[in-house]
């Protein structure tokens, strides 16, 4: 089902919200839904989730039906998308983004047999789970890669929204482009949207502009990408996604997301009913970060190296937040061998030493 | 913060490309209302134009062909609005309005399976010596082609206006409506022609955004960039060179927050994204705007 569909079905939802859940359609098939944040054609996040959904049909066939909305605003809006879904008869919901926090709890608090998931909340409920990629872990492999490709030795980042996931990844991709190449610098710009391609092109047009010659972006889209291969002599990473159309370059490599075994397992506890609210939170050891193929554009040498990084890191003899590291003001934070623990990463806030400028409020 | 890394050639030369779609929709509306129309539907024939070249030079590899087709596509949604406001004389503010709200849903209709696509580069013009040269080069001779169109449609519309004769009965048309169709001009056919005009300039802007500044498609994607065509022909003062100053102001400023952004300089960026609409708003009180056409807005009917 289309937004458009549900918009369209609006005043019936909050009609039905108001005589209560007996109005709910009910069938044999357990029912899957998904809320996106752009859509699915984007070529990175919401694409990576809709392979997921696709990957729960292959597996499950005529067992279950899936639903999604696509392009939903965060927000009051996707609360009413939410209810429409859940009133449609879904047993499952996966709410793909951050912004849909407050929206998926005040749902499922009025729906307490649907049962939720939210993508990269940290609010767990009795029918509430989330669930996470440990992110950071790919952004530990992009930045050693940035800080050995990089000539300028200025690395341009376009963050989304300034919250802990997007600056875990810019701290991670820091520490790590540091560590090969002590003179490296970050500029940051903050795009304030996870998908608006114009925004995202201006914001890689003026990093490669500054001198920026490896670009990170933490938004969706392949509109950074086009910009730098118009450049023609600037780096990216695939985001979300593997982006492969622009490789070898500018693309040299990429974090995708796979979501598919872990929808896949969720949607089986449903069925069997042993479904329990959990909190998940796995990396590239379990799957669902992958490292794309580095492109020959990379000297083997690098190549080489990166890939042992990230071996290391699956394996789980190296984690990306290990001592020693101050904050950006100076004082401590991880002594010589000490290793973040999962609370202060979940909500972090602040930058490592050596990253210049603020974080918006 | 680091001001030296904001290399001020280069943002000349962004601002240019910046500016270009606002030019190109803005000189459309332009003639439109020194003919006596207000087309408030700008935007919706921006966001058809980008989607229709999109879709053109998606399948056939050419980005010309592309702008042809927008130019084309906001033409032919403008014929709507003419169509209701010259022959069934609805008012043109909510008819204009209507319009674009017509041509973003029917833009994310037609985008429907283009999301995510690649859409061929346009080359830029490269002329051997002079595109080299130190500081001129990038800010002169080393855009795409569209930049030079936009600015030469700004210089043919001074000239048209100014010294041709179909443009003295446009502006006739547009001071006194009466008076032109008691001198014999026939107002509803200049009208129709201007309005179409006004459409393809505006269809080529869109197809600016969709197939070079960015160039991707996406649902909404003009982000406004017709509503501030339209409140620059304003600050303009309904006069070309003024309208090209107006559109690099506005591309200025929004070229110029994400290079402070960038450069680390300390200031919310709320504050820098509202920037430009800021701007415009200050410089259209401050200007106290220019005298509109005479008829601009009214409706025209000749037993009147």
């Amino acid at each position: 089902m289309k937004r458009r569909t549900l918009l369209a079905s609006g005043a019936g939802a909050a009609m039905a919200a108001v005589l209560g859940a007996p109005l709910r359609a009910q069938s044999g098939k357990t029912k899957v839904g998904f809320i996106y944040v752009g859509p699915v054609g984007d070529g990175g996040w919401t694409y990576q989730h809709d392979q997921g959904r696709q990957a729960i049909e292959a597996q499950f066939g005529d067992a279950i039906e899936t639903v999604y909305a696509e392009n939903v605003p965060e927000g009051p809006d996707a609360e009413r998308v939410l209810t429409q879904m859940v009133l449609g008869g879904a047993n499952l919901i996966f709410t793909t983004s951050f912004g849909y926090m407050e929206s998926t709890l005040n749902v499922a608090a009025k729906f307490p047999d649907v049962k939720f998931e939210h993508a990269t909340g940290y609010m767990t409920t009795d029918n509430v789970s989330v669930y996470s990629a440990r992110f950071y872990e790919g952004r530990a492999v992009q930045g050693h890669l940035a800080g050995n490709m990089t000539k300028s030795n200025k690395i341009g980042y376009i963050g989304s929204f300034p919250i802990p996931e997007v600056i875990r990844g810019i701290n991670s991709a820091y520490i790590h482009a540091k560590q090969v190449n002590p003179d490296v610098e970050f500029k940051i710009v903050w795009a304030f949207t996870w998908f608006d391609p114009a925004k995202e092109a201006d914001a890689a047009k003026v990093l490669i502009e500054q001198g920026c010659d490896v670009i990170l972006q933490h938004t969706d889209s392949t509109a950074p990408q086009a910009a730098a291969q118009a450049a023609g002599n600037v780096y990216t990473f695939g985001q979300a996604s593997d982006m492969a159309e622009y490789a070898p370059m500018p693309r040299i490599s990429s974090i995708i997301d796979n979501w598919g075994p872990y929808y896949i397992e969720r949607t089986q506890a449903v069925m069997d009913g042993s479904w329990a609210s959990v909190s998940t939170w796995d990396g590239i050891g379990k799957g669902m970060v992958k490292i794309g193929e580095i492109s020959d554009a990379v000297p083997a040498e690098i190549k080489a190296s990166a890939e042992a990084l990230r071996d290391r890191i699956a394996a789980g003899e190296y984690h990306p937040f290990t001592g020693p590291l101050n904050k950006q003001d100076g004082s401590a934070w991880l002594a010589e061998g000490e290793t973040a623990d999962d609370g202060t990463l979940a909500g972090l806030s602040w930058y490592v030493e050596g990253i210049e400028g603020d974080i918006p409020s | 913060m680091d001001f030296g890394s904001i290399n001020p050639v280069l943002l000349v030369a962004s601002l240019m490309v910046a500016a270009t779609p606002i030019i190109l929709a803005a000189a459309g509306e332009l003639i439109v209302e020194r003919a006596g129309v207000l087309n408030l539907g700008v935007e919706g024939m921006m966001i058809t134009g980008a989607i229709v070249g999109f879709i053109v030079t998606a399948h056939t590899g050419s980005s010309w062909a592309g702008f042809g087709a927008a130019a084309l596509g906001g033409a032919l949604l403008s014929l709507l609005f003419a169509l209701l406001t010259q022959f069934l004389l609805s008012n043109q503010v909510a008819t204009g309005l209507a319009l674009t709200l017509f041509g973003l849903g029917l833009s994310a209709l037609l985008g429907q399976g283009y999301n995510g696509i690649k859409a061929p580069e346009f080359a830029k013009i490269d002329i051997p010596v002079l595109t080299d040269l130190p500081v001129v080069g990038p800010i002169l001779f080393g855009h795409d082609p569209m930049v030079y169109i936009g600015i030469a449609l700004i210089a043919a519309i001074w000239a048209f206006l100014k010294y041709s004769r179909a443009g003295l009965v446009l502006r006739a048309v547009g001071e006194n409506h009466d008076a032109a169709h008691a001198l014999g001009y026939h107002v509803m056919r200049i009208r129709t022609l201007a309005i179409m005009f006004g459409g393809a300039c505006a269809g080529l802007g869109g197809a600016y955004i969709s197939l070079v500044r960015v160039p991707q498609w996406t649902d909404g994607m003009t982000a406004g960039a017709g509503w501030i065509a339209l409140a620059i022909v304003v600050f303009a003062s309904w006069q070309p060179w003024r309208l090209l100053i107006g559109a690099y102001l506005f591309g200025g400023v929004t070229v110029l927050q994400l290079n402070l952004q960038a450069a680390g300089f300390a200031i919310p960026v709320e504050y820098l994204s509202m920037s430009p609409y800021i701007a415009t708003i200050l410089v259209l009180v401050l200007m106290n705007a220019g005298r509109a056409p005479g008829s601009l807005g009214r409706v025209f009917h000749a037993s009147r």
